[in-house]
């Protein structure tokens, strides 16, 4: 099922879509994928299933932690996808692949980010998020993934010109990210004031749906941006729940945030 | 391997670019305009060029090392005295260009990552001189072999941040600032220390100490009359080599040769010799060439300078060895010691471990062009740092070279 139109679906129900990230992996391999098998019984609309790298840029100590322990076990992200194929024949919602470029760039294959794309749509992914990866750096990786029928999706942030918003959302296929505030991925007790007005100026230049995410921890958060988002993302805050609790702990963190997207007064 | 998009003006053939999260586009643009405006502006220049002179000691001595040349028994060897600059070493070019464009653009603060210290040292040093405030992160293993920078760095009212994720060296210094960039870059420059990272890093920096290699030219005709046969320097993110090398790309008879540092052997796999050992890929916002696993994560590294410690290398470089412009050798760690002994009893010069790397390589190189030949090695740095580490390893290592112990006793 393509992203989109899943978003799109969710949001004729009148509500935001829940995008929940979990890294292939962590705690180890099998339990991965138990993790984000309950994160969509939890009630996960869509799943970003992170690939780990060495130098995760974008990413703060919770999800470098998890891809250091996952790395250890010595998970390649040939791995890390073939887990990708057996979790999307059991769940029934989209999932996307989030990593960086050097790992797409360095699949195994005579030309590698065909085989990466290639890789990607045989493990039943609907697209990619490539953090390290701008909109004009990313051309060729939006023919590559056309080509094998994937989505791309790219950020915007709160200091984007209204330039450059305008690129990203050509680029996009899936939906725009809107970071919600400066800053890389983390918990956070309070929502930044910039989220709203990024989505405010990405809103006029496309009928693609909008998500919101970095930073966005708790349920009153995941109900604040559905208030004007097209979709929620919420990543370390899972991943701690997955590294203290397991499955169970992912399960009961993800709901709480499903029952704020629910009760969000949507625009 | 497969082609990326088609090269642009961010790059250096195909190397460079901006592989960075969208947060830190508008600043990377940013700063391309107003490194543009500025270098433009006589005013601008003036002042960079002032300090220079007067408060960062340049232009350098280009010094005749005879003893060292009676050694190698070849060529005529020059070293670039670097090490008398201000801090010690040809880092305060680059950051008080870009401490000054900081300045410019109205960010009061600056953050840093430094391997051996000596750019942490620099930028502590330039925030000091213009008021502006200073993080700088470093490993916590770096924080350890290069105590005395950590105290320089303090004394000048910089804050030092340990790093302790990742091999805790200076990639990871790098990814923290990074962070630390993406989250407040609207009013803090992040002062990169080399010739890497995203455009216009590389071009920028580059611009900042390409002094040295100018300067090197002005003072070999004046004293031989004629240009360096080989100029000769250490590369770990490759800033002082840039610098040296950059005013002779147009001239061809004279060879530029970068030493990356082996560690223990480019085989052993404990090392940072990114050219030699190296496949291209994608590290700190560029293309270039980094050491990583065939699944492109970026392998540890070995060196005993952690100035050198660095997986990847400044995208000019790559394309310099690329299109076979520059040639890069590397040096063991036994060898960089070797280097560091003989400048010090040979020349009473006590340099980094950095440009020790490049001593041995180039006296090999002196035999090998014969006595008509003249080569300047870069003294990037002078040593004082470096005293404590060389101490404790050459303790270790030297009991079959070392006299024997007191006999008797007690």
């Amino acid at each position: 099922m393509a992203v989109a139109q899943r978003i799109a679906a969710v949001n004729a129900e009148g509500r935001a879509a829940l995008i929940v990230y979990l890294p292939a992996g962590y705690p180890d391999m099998d339990t991965s994928q138990a993790c984000i098998e309950a994160a969509v019984e939890g009630g996960a609309d869509l799943i970003e299933v992170g690939l780990p790298y060495s130098d995760p840029l974008m990413d703060g100590p919770i999800i470098q932690a998890a891809n250091q322990v996952a790395m250890g076990h010595g998970y390649t992200p040939a791995d890390d996808l073939a887990m990708c194929g057996r979790l999307t024949a059991a769940i029934d919602v989209p999932a996307v692949a989030m990593t960086y470029y050097n790992i797409a760039w360095h699949y195994d294959g005579v030309d590698q980010l065909e085989a990466f794309a290639d890789a990607c749509a045989e493990a039943g992914l609907a697209g990619t998020i490539l953090p390290d990866l701008p909109a004009d750096e990313g051309v060729t990786w939006c023919k590559v993934s056309a080509a094998h029928g994937l989505e791309t999706v790219f950020l915007t942030s709160p200091s984007s010109s209204d330039e450059r918003i305008a690129g990203v959302v050509e680029a996009s296929t899936g939906f725009v990210y809107a970071t919600s505030t400066m800053g890389v991925t983390g918990v956070r007790q309070s929502l930044s004031e910039r989220a709203r007005p990024l989505v405010d100026r990405i809103r006029p230049l496309t009928d693609k749906p909008v998500c919101v995410g970095i930073g966005v921890t708790l349920p009153e958060h995941a109900e604040e941006i559905a208030g004007f988002a097209d979709g929620v993302i919420v990543g370390s805050a899972v991943v701690k729940a997955a590294g203290e609790g397991g499955p169970e702990a992912v399960k009961e963190y993800v709901a709480g945030l499903a029952e704020g997207v629910r009760r969000a007064a949507r625009a | 391997m497969t082609t990326l998009d088609a090269p642009h003006d961010t790059q250096f053939g195909r190397f460079g670019g901006q592989y960075v999260p969208e947060a830190l586009m508008g600043a990377l643009d940013e700063l391309t305009a107003s490194f543009g405006e500025a270098m433009a502006d006589p005013a601008f220049l003036t002042e960079m060029n002032g300090l220079r002179a007067t408060y960062g000691g340049r232009p350098t001595a280009l010094y005749r090392a005879d003893r060292l040349t009676e050694h190698a028994g070849g060529a005529t060897i020059y070293l670039k005295r670097e090490d008398l600059a201000h801090t010690g070493s040809h880092k305060l070019c680059n950051v008080l260009g870009q401490g000054l464009l900081a300045k410019r653009m109205g960010k009061p603060r600056l953050i840093a990552e430094t391997g051996a210290g000596q750019h942490g040292v620099a930028t502590a040093t330039i925030a000091a001189l213009l008021g502006l405030e200073c993080v700088v992160y470093m490993g916590e293993e770096d924080c350890r072999r290069q105590r005395l920078n950590v105290v320089r760095m303090r004394l000048m009212g910089a804050t030092v941040v340990p790093v302790t994720s990742g091999t805790r060296t200076l990639k990871d210094a790098i990814n923290e600032a990074m962070r630390d960039w993406v989250t407040n870059v609207d009013d803090t420059h992040y002062l990169i220390g080399s010739v890497m990272g995203p455009h216009p890093f590389p071009t920028m920096v580059r611009d900042f100490v390409k002094v040295i290699g100018e300067e090197i030219k002005g003072q070999m005709l004046e004293v031989e009359g004629a240009l360096p046969d080989a100029v000769v320097a250490c590369v770990g993110g490759g800033s002082n080599a840039m610098g040296a090398f950059y005013e002779f790309i147009e001239d061809p008879g004279v060879r530029l040769v970068g030493v990356e540092a082996a560690g223990h052997g480019v085989d052993s796999g404990r090392h940072c010799a990114t050219i030699s050992g190296g496949t291209e890929g994608i590290l700190h916002g560029a293309r270039t060439i980094v050491l990583q696993d065939e699944f492109g994560q970026v392998q540890p590294t070995h060196s005993i300078s952690a100035g050198l410690d660095y997986p990847g290398i400044g995208a000019e470089h790559a394309w310099l060895a690329d299109t076979g412009r520059a040639e890069y050798l590397a040096a063991t760690d036994t060898e960089a010691l070797e280097g560091f002994k003989l400048l010090c009893e040979l020349e009473g010069i006590i340099p980094a471990l950095e440009p020790a790397h490049a001593v041995v390589p180039a006296l090999r190189l002196a035999r090998e062009m014969g006595e008509d030949a003249t080569v300047v090695i870069n003294l990037s740095g002078r040593g004082d740092k470096d005293v404590d580490e060389v101490a404790r390893v050459l303790e270790m290592t030297s009991l079959d070279g070392a006299e024997a112990p007191p006999a008797g006793g007690a």
